[in-house]
């Protein structure tokens, strides 16, 4: 056999083995998203979304309070996440020429791969300790920390893809830094920096065990930040450890929901990324 | 004729490379000052030093004076945006504002530094459009992207939002090196226009441009002034041999 004929089979065969690999890494997704709704599509209907949870035994009810818990999270933890990971972008790409900025580049790396129950321990005791209370500020907190190593790497990789030219440009008009920073870098940015935003978003909407101890759970709709408060993984968490099929059938509910705004959010995120390619970057 | 620009002891620096040796040259009002040279002599260094922006690279440094109407830009009391305003530029590509449209790139200047007012900001940005001979072009189309015009059309607008800023002095970076020889010859004809009413630097990596364009010529290499005159006696009767070698043609 020549080295020729050689050459093709080993190039088929590698090119069959980059296939297998690719299609391996769609089967668990796809599964799961298949398995899932397959369970959790029967309970979904519209007492699922507006109705509170109803004892074992009574038929109906929904998780009504763990949607709206999950969004109230969601929506303090962006609160200060997000001004906090942007402006941590801003200071690593414009100013970040110093041992300082090196420094936080390199612990938000690692904030990055802390596990998030050791960050909820953290939130626990600065919070929940103190306050003597699980509330929902805690478990926002803990969810925030995780979004912001996130937004704050994608914030610098964004505005560091912004051309040197256009910032000389804006300074040559005798255009202040802040006002280039805020209205040509950040700008030109954007798309990229809310995709990062997104993704931590999706990140953060599915997270578990740092609100165990921080949100807790509620059974009830939400009254105050203080107080805890319900979270759809906490709630199909504790439905699908309990004994009952009836709290089964709404786990898997829970569980199809949750997909399905992670796969919203990270969608939108794709459309983002799309709208950035009709103003390429000039060169 | 009255001189706008004065260069005294120059000295610039990236780090502790020295990019340019004890510059001394005077620039004359409405005039068209030529910098030709090899690549690397530290042309676009110089001109990077009249309008502050050498310093905006990390770890550059500038000693010596630039007078601008007598008055020392690098002096602590004085503002780099002030210098800015006073002094455009024009860069080596054309450099857009992807993120804003046609007409804000214009009107850039103005809008980022807190001019609201409407009609102010529609005069300005047609007047310095028309000055570009680039209104007819795009008059129909404002609001579409600055990087949505061809490479010519892209540099015209550079030029245009420059003058927006109404500034006296404008520097321009080898404008045409990224352009086809027709853009070229365009931009060559705004220049003429442009020095009836501006002061102009120019950088240019093509003798034969620095001729047609230019009133003088300065002649840079490895950083140092080797000589600056008429551009026409630059080009006909150079003093140093190593001028004549270059603009002959036998380095660079």
């Amino acid at each position: 056999m020549n080295i020729y004929k050689k050459r093709q089979i080993v190039n088929k065969l590698m090119c069959a083995l980059a296939f297998l690999c690719a299609i391996f890494t769609l089967v668990p997704l796809i599964s799961i998203f298949g398995y899932v709704l397959s369970k959790g599509i029967t309970s979904i209907n519209l007492d699922f979304f507006i109705n509170l949870p109803k004892p074992v035994g009574e038929p109906g009810g929904g998780m009504g309070n763990a949607i709206v818990g999950t969004i109230i999270l969601i929506g303090l933890s962006c609160l200060w996440a997000i001004p906090v990971g942007v402006f941590g972008g801003v200071y690593l790409a414009e100013f970040g020429n110093n041992k300082l900025a090196a420094t936080v580049r390199f612990t938000a790396d690692v904030l990055n791969g802390i596990p998030s129950i050791v960050i909820g321990v953290f939130a626990y005791t600065l919070f929940v300790l103190p306050m003597k209370s699980f509330s929902a500020v805690s478990g926002a907190f803990a969810l925030g920390i995780i979004m912001i190593p996130t937004i704050m790497r994608t914030t610098e990789e964004m505005l560091r893809m912004v051309p040197r030219t256009l910032r000389e440009a804006a300074l040559a008009l005798g255009i202040s830094q802040f006002r280039m920073i805020v209205s040509i870098a950040l700008k030109t940015a954007l798309p990229g920096i809310l995709t990062g935003i997104l993704l931590a978003i999706a990140r953060i909407a599915g997270e578990t065990a740092p609100l165990l101890f921080t949100a807790f759970g509620n059974s009830f709709w939400h009254q105050s930040l203080g107080q805890p408060i319900a979270a759809l993984p906490l709630q199909i968490f504790a439905y699908a450890i309990s004994p009952f099929d009836d709290w089964h059938r709404q786990a898997w509910a829970g569980a199809f929901v949750l997909i399905f705004i992670v796969f919203l959010i990270s969608f939108i995120s794709r459309f983002i990324i799309g709208l950035r390619y009709k103003f390429p970057a000039s060169r | 004729m009255e001189e706008r620009v004065r260069i005294l002891d120059l000295n610039a620096y990236f780090g502790n490379i020295q990019a340019l040796k004890n510059i001394n040259i005077a620039v004359k009002e409405k005039m068209v000052t030529a910098i030709i040279g090899p690549s690397g002599c530290g042309k676009s260094t110089f001109i990077r030093c009249i309008n502050r922006l050498h310093e905006v690279v990390p770890g550059a440094k500038v000693s010596g004076k630039v007078l601008l109407d007598g008055r020392d830009i690098y002096s602590s009391g004085i503002d780099s945006i002030e210098i800015r305003q006073k002094i455009g530029m024009v860069f080596q590509k054309p450099n857009p504002f992807p993120v804003l449209s046609i007409y804000d790139n214009v009107a850039a200047g103005l809008k980022l530094n807190g001019i609201k007012k409407k009609d102010y900001l529609d005069e300005i940005v047609e007047q310095a459009l028309r000055m570009c001979a680039l209104w007819d072009e795009v008059k129909d189309k404002l609001n579409a992207s600055g990087v949505s015009l061809s490479g010519g059309q892209q540099q015209r607008l550079c030029i245009a939002r420059a003058l927006a800023v109404k500034p006296e002095v404008i520097l321009f970076d080898e404008p045409c090196s990224a352009l086809d020889p027709i853009s070229t010859g365009k931009i060559e004809e705004l220049l003429f226009q442009l020095r009836q009413k501006y002061t102009i630097i120019i950088v240019t990596h093509n003798m034969q441009q620095a001729a047609r364009v230019s009133d003088y010529t300065a002649f840079f290499l490895m950083g140092e002034l080797i000589e600056f005159g008429k551009t026409q006696d630059i080009f006909t009767k150079p003093e140093d041999t190593r001028t004549e070698a270059y603009i002959t043609g036998r380095f660079g």
